[in-house]
């Protein structure tokens, strides 16, 4: 299974995606540079943190014009990953590529701290190795975290079942205590209609590693090969 | 007609540097020539009234790769790898603007790890505000705050650690000293020397505006009303471009693309190619015509003298101009060739065909006066070290005592200032901002590095040469804390006007105190900077000399922090108690009173005391360790019960020959380590101390909801329960700044 | 040589946390009269075109694809010949 992990200009987080790939999980991994064009050979992009385009005028706005967002789309269409952590998300909404849209925080400060997720949908690539409702720790680290959505695409999101992390309480209760950035629903993570596209703004490969302090975000990458494997094992049965 | 100022006083020189100016040159410097001196003349330039001071420090080492004199210091940790860091102050700009003054601060320091070829993998700072109930205050704290956050997140660095307090002295002059950390391999370290005449001389990065032209002369000045008029000087910083310039550089450095490189900071290209040529003996060309600008009819004075920021100078050979420019606009940046490296030593500027300056370039970099100000010994400080201390009396309630120290905004939880920085990313942080020292893996090895700022103002304002001498025990002992040699230092020194005998006599004993502690501990100054005339209305701050301290884990699982973990675990004091009243916090807090003696520090002991600690730790025996500091022993077990969520007994402390429980409590004492331990391994701990031959303390044992220190006869002093000293801990900064 | 004036407000019904900090601001300075803050961003571009309907028409492209976020924001501008 090859990822690559796409570069914006000020992308922060690449290197750190880049690193857990390479080196926790063993597989391999390139950088995607944004002027890029061509998706061929790569099974799961990764669009990482970071201040694209210093996000001047909006998180993600300038970025999701970037030629590697040209070619996104015919990607995502052909089946592959798309995986959005915190500005890669925010490229994505602004690339319509998931719905809804992200404002400031509404403490107006940025916020960097751990965060309790729920997982809300274990059936998509990216969360089947973790149980429905389990209660996870990640660290969040971003200034527009606040996830708005009209009330017709919330209701959508809802019924299709993908809001698939929501901020929670260390019981798993879904609170305004526990949303760090006043995100509607306390949505911290969505996906597409078919599940192979998933955003979410805390980041997942901050814990990843037990020197760090929080292994919980390994579940992400290791339900990505879970899926990737199973997928191939079909595929392997199909052509027997 | 009216009286007009001649040029050169306008420009911050003294009739006698212009006399001496026009005595080298054989003639009267024209307006531009008079503008190159008055920057590189400057204090900020060139320490003309710190120089001799500073040299006493201690600068080398077996670790040492670089010490002072270039952008950064670079100590060896091994592996062919070096860590680079620098400390730099922006404490003027920050108190006009705090938000762009604090900004560009990070920027500006942080050019000056990567010039060096290093990438910049942490940053911390060290920042003093007045008092909190003061609505300025609190605007000028959040802005300072915010501007350091969105600048350096932006920038993917993370930041760690730092420190923040709060005292009157500061109201009018902010302390924002920014300390940057970088990581380079041997091989990779670059210089700033403009080296081989025919060199070409590029400008990368941002265009040229009119920022902040005389910056670093406003720097060299007091506040007053004028400054709030001079907005103008203060710079926008762009960390966007500030990113694609880390990338680009790194890139064309790692190509071997580079002759020599540095930032431009203060006094922008002024100040950069002139130390660019002094560095290497050679002389520069430059045209000022060439480089690209963002407003329009500039002079040549103000391209020479603008401080835009996000601007890097390369020195680089002809043919390799294409390769450079293929990164660099890969990258989205500009790159100009503005001239060439000649080897007649002269500093010549161009504009277009005709030359406009003509300077030997010695006679900028090396011919800056030299001064040695006036000493004199205030009069305060006989009268505040002999102030009756032992006549204060002793409060009946300790536990009330105890509240108030813990809400008081300098020891109360810093959380509000950290959560606004991103203090994971590049995922290398293993011990997060809140600890003693921060640490951070580096990747591929098993070491790790200890970051900490440390500095005391109201030591030093009471005994700079005792304050200076804790700035860098303190910081060694914090790394110390937490397993860590230290390597290297870099430091901030502010202070007020030194001009002025009582001045110069704070900066001179804290320096000396510093070089004693350095000298003792064996640590060098590796890199620093001076920051003078933070004074308004006449008024000087509190003086801060403010210690930045690197440390080596050789192995990053043997490390330590400072919360309590398990009930049963057995607390120790390692090391010296001999608590004072004697300007310590609580005396300040709650009698009002800042005086008396500075606690003693044995540097020996004080040695002898980290080694064991370090050994203790390295040899996984301790569950925490932790130093005593502001608050006395008090505070410092409250903090580890507040850190642990468990809560404490301590029963066995002596009865002490002054027995005033206040001073058992809240007395400050150096060289002190709060350490806890499975009661199995107590002989263990017992005998490195031992054998470290340091005094030693048994305390008591970790349990309960509730921290409860008995004196020694049964009569309890402190019961209070753990989650009421978090919540008045945590609360305190987010309850004012609401 | 156009001008155009841009004014990018976030829509009816949207939070405006911003608006309600500056409001909170006002407040505390005594100024009790002021019954709402919202707070959107104003953008001027100098652009070159054949003529006003033009111009018009690609501030208009700009601003549908680029300068505000429709799922949260809306946007008036008004074109005038530039000055000089």
């Amino acid at each position: 299974m090859r990822f690559g992990v796409v570069v914006f200009p000020a992308s922060n987080c690449d290197m750190d995606t880049y690193h857990v790939v390479d080196q926790v999980l063993g597989h391999p991994v390139s950088y995607i540079w944004h002027r890029e064009q061509n998706l061929d050979g790569f099974d799961c992009v990764i669009l990482p943190g970071g201040f694209a385009y210093g996000d001047y005028l909006r998180a993600g706005a300038i970025a999701r014009f970037a030629p590697i967002m040209e070619s996104l789309p015919a990607f995502a269409g052909r089946g592959g990953l798309v995986l959005g952590i915190c500005n890669g998300l925010q490229v994505l909404l602004e690339a319509g590529l998931l719905p809804g849209a992200m404002r400031r925080n509404d403490s107006l400060q940025f916020r960097c701290r751990d965060v309790l997720l729920r997982v809300e949908n274990v059936r998509t690539p990216f969360t089947n190795r973790y149980r429905t409702g389990e209660v996870i720790r990640m660290p969040i680290a971003h200034g527009e975290g606040n996830y708005y959505a009209d009330p017709e695409t919330l209701a959508e999101l809802e019924r299709e079942g993908r809001i698939v992390f929501r901020y929670c309480s260390a019981a798993g209760e879904i609170l305004p205590a526990a949303n760090p950035n006043g995100a509607l629903g306390n949505i911290a993570g969505i996906c597409n209609r078919r599940g192979n596209v998933l955003g979410l703004m805390p980041h997942p490969e901050r814990c990843s590693e037990s020197i760090l302090g929080n292994t919980d975000g390994l579940g992400i990458w290791q339900s990505i090969l879970h899926w990737w494997g199973a997928a191939r094992e079909q595929e392997a049965v199909r052509n027997v | 007609m009216s009286e007009r100022k001649p040029d050169w006083e306008e420009m911050g020189l003294t009739r006698t540097e212009y006399d001496q100016i026009c005595g080298l040159l054989g003639r009267e410097p024209n307006y531009l020539e008079t503008g190159l001196f008055a920057v590189l003349w400057s204090e900020h330039c060139a320490y003309n009234h710190s120089k001799p001071v500073l040299k006493l420090f201690p600068t080398t080492g077996s670790r040492v790769l670089q010490g002072p004199g270039e952008n950064a210091g670079i100590v060896d940790i091994g592996d062919g790898q070096g860590i680079v860091f620098k400390m730099e102050s922006h404490n003027h700009p920050s108190a006009i603007e705090p938000y762009q003054g604090a900004a560009t601060g990070v920027g500006g320091i942080v050019r000056d790890i990567f010039t060096m070829g290093a990438r910049p993998i942490a940053s911390l700072n060290s920042l003093r505000f007045g008092d909190l109930s003061d609505p300025r205050v609190r605007y000028l704290f959040s802005g300072v705050v915010a501007g350091i956050g969105d600048y350096g997140n932006c920038l993917g660095i993370p930041t760690v650690g730092g420190e923040v307090f709060f005292d009157p002295s500061f109201k009018d002059n902010p302390l924002v000293n920014a300390m940057s950390v970088g990581l380079v391999e041997h091989d990779q370290i670059r210089r700033g020397a403009a080296a081989g005449p025919g060199n070409q001389v590029l400008l990368v990065g941002a265009r040229t505006g009119r920022d902040g032209i005389h910056g670093c002369t406003f720097a060299s000045e007091e506040l007053s009303e004028e400054s709030e008029q001079r907005r103008p000087a203060v710079q926008v910083g762009d960390p966007f471009m500030e990113k694609l310039l880390i990338e680009a550089c790194l890139e064309v450095i790692a190509a071997g693309l580079v002759v020599g490189i540095q930032d431009l900071g203060a006094a922008g290209l002024t100040s950069s190619s002139a130390e660019m040529a002094g560095r290497a003996g050679t002389g520069l060309d430059l045209d000022v015509a060439l480089v690209p600008r963002r407003e329009e009819g500039m002079t040549p004075y103000e391209v020479m003298l603008s401080e835009s920021q996000e601007r890097m100078l390369l020195v680089i050979e002809p043919e390799r101009e294409q390769g450079v420019r293929r990164i660099v606009e890969k990258w989205g940046l500009e790159a100009t060739v503005i001239g060439r490296v000649t080897g007649d030593g002269i500093y010549r500027i161009r504009d277009g065909a005709g030359v406009v300056a003509e300077v030997p370039v010695r006679f900028l970099t090396d011919e800056a006066p030299v001064y040695y100000p006036e000493v004199s010994e205030p009069a305060y400080y006989e009268e505040r070290r002999n102030w009756p201390v032992a006549e204060t009396p002793v409060p009946d309630d300790l536990n009330r005592v105890l509240r108030r120290l813990l809400a008081d905004p300098n020891i109360a939880s810093k959380e509000w200032v950290y959560r606004q920085y991103d203090q994971t990313v590049m995922t290398n942080t293993v011990v997060p901002p809140g600890a003693d020292a921060a640490v951070l893996r580096i990747k591929g090895t098993r070491k790790g590095i200890a970051l900490t700022t440390d500095g005391n103002a109201r030591y030093c304002y009471l005994d700079p040469y005792r304050g200076g001498l804790q700035a860098v025990a303190e910081a060694a002992r914090n790394l110390s804390c937490v397993g860590a040699e230290p390597l290297g230092i870099t430091d901030c020194l502010n202070f007020g006007n030194p001009e002025k005998p009582e001045i110069f006599w704070q900066f001179r004993e804290a320096v000396r105190g510093m070089c004693e502690a350095c000298q003792v501990l064996e640590i060098p100054v590796v890199s620093g900077n001076v920051s003078f005339y933070n004074e308004t209305n006449g008024e000087a701050i509190r003086p801060v000399p403010v210690v930045g301290m690197v440390g080596l884990l050789p192995d990053i699982e043997m490390r330590c922090t400072s919360q309590f973990q398990q009930p049963g675990d057995t607390i120790l004091l390692l090391g010296q108690f001999r608590p004072g009243l004697g300007a310590s916090e609580y005396l300040a807090v709650i009698h009002g009173v800042e005086a008396g003696g500075v606690p003693r520090l044995d540097l020996a002991v004080e040695a002898r005391t980290q080694a064991c600690c370090r050994s203790l730790v390295r040899g996984g025996i301790l569950k925490s360790a932790h130093d005593c500091a502001e608050g006395g022993l008090g505070v410092t077990l409250a903090e580890c019960c507040i850190a642990g969520r468990v809560g404490a007994l301590i029963d066995d402390i002596p009865v002490l020959e002054e027995p005033r429980e206040d001073n058992l409590l809240f007395g400050e004492t150096q060289s002190a380590i709060v350490v806890t331990c499975a009661p199995a391994r107590l002989p263990l701990v017992i005998q490195a101390a031992r054998e470290h031959d340091i005094p030693y303390l048994a305390l008591g044992s970790v349990g309960g909801d509730s921290l409860v220190i008995r004196h020694d006869g049964g009569r309890i002093m402190i019961n209070l329960p753990v989650e009421e000293m978090e919540s008045l801990w945590r609360e305190s900064i987010p309850s004012l700044m609401a | 040589m156009f001008e155009a004036r841009i004014y990018v407000t976030l829509k009816e019904g949207i939070l405006d946390p911003q608006g309600k900090a500056v409001k909170g601001g006002l407040a505390n300075m005594g100024y009790q009269g002021v019954a709402d803050v919202r707070v959107g961003k104003f953008l001027v571009l100098t652009l070159d075109s054949p003529d006003r309907r033009q111009a018009e028409q690609s501030v208009r492209e700009m601003c549908d694809r680029l300068l505000a976020n429709p799922v949260i924001e809306d946007y008036t501008f008004e074109v005038q010949e530039a000055s000089s």
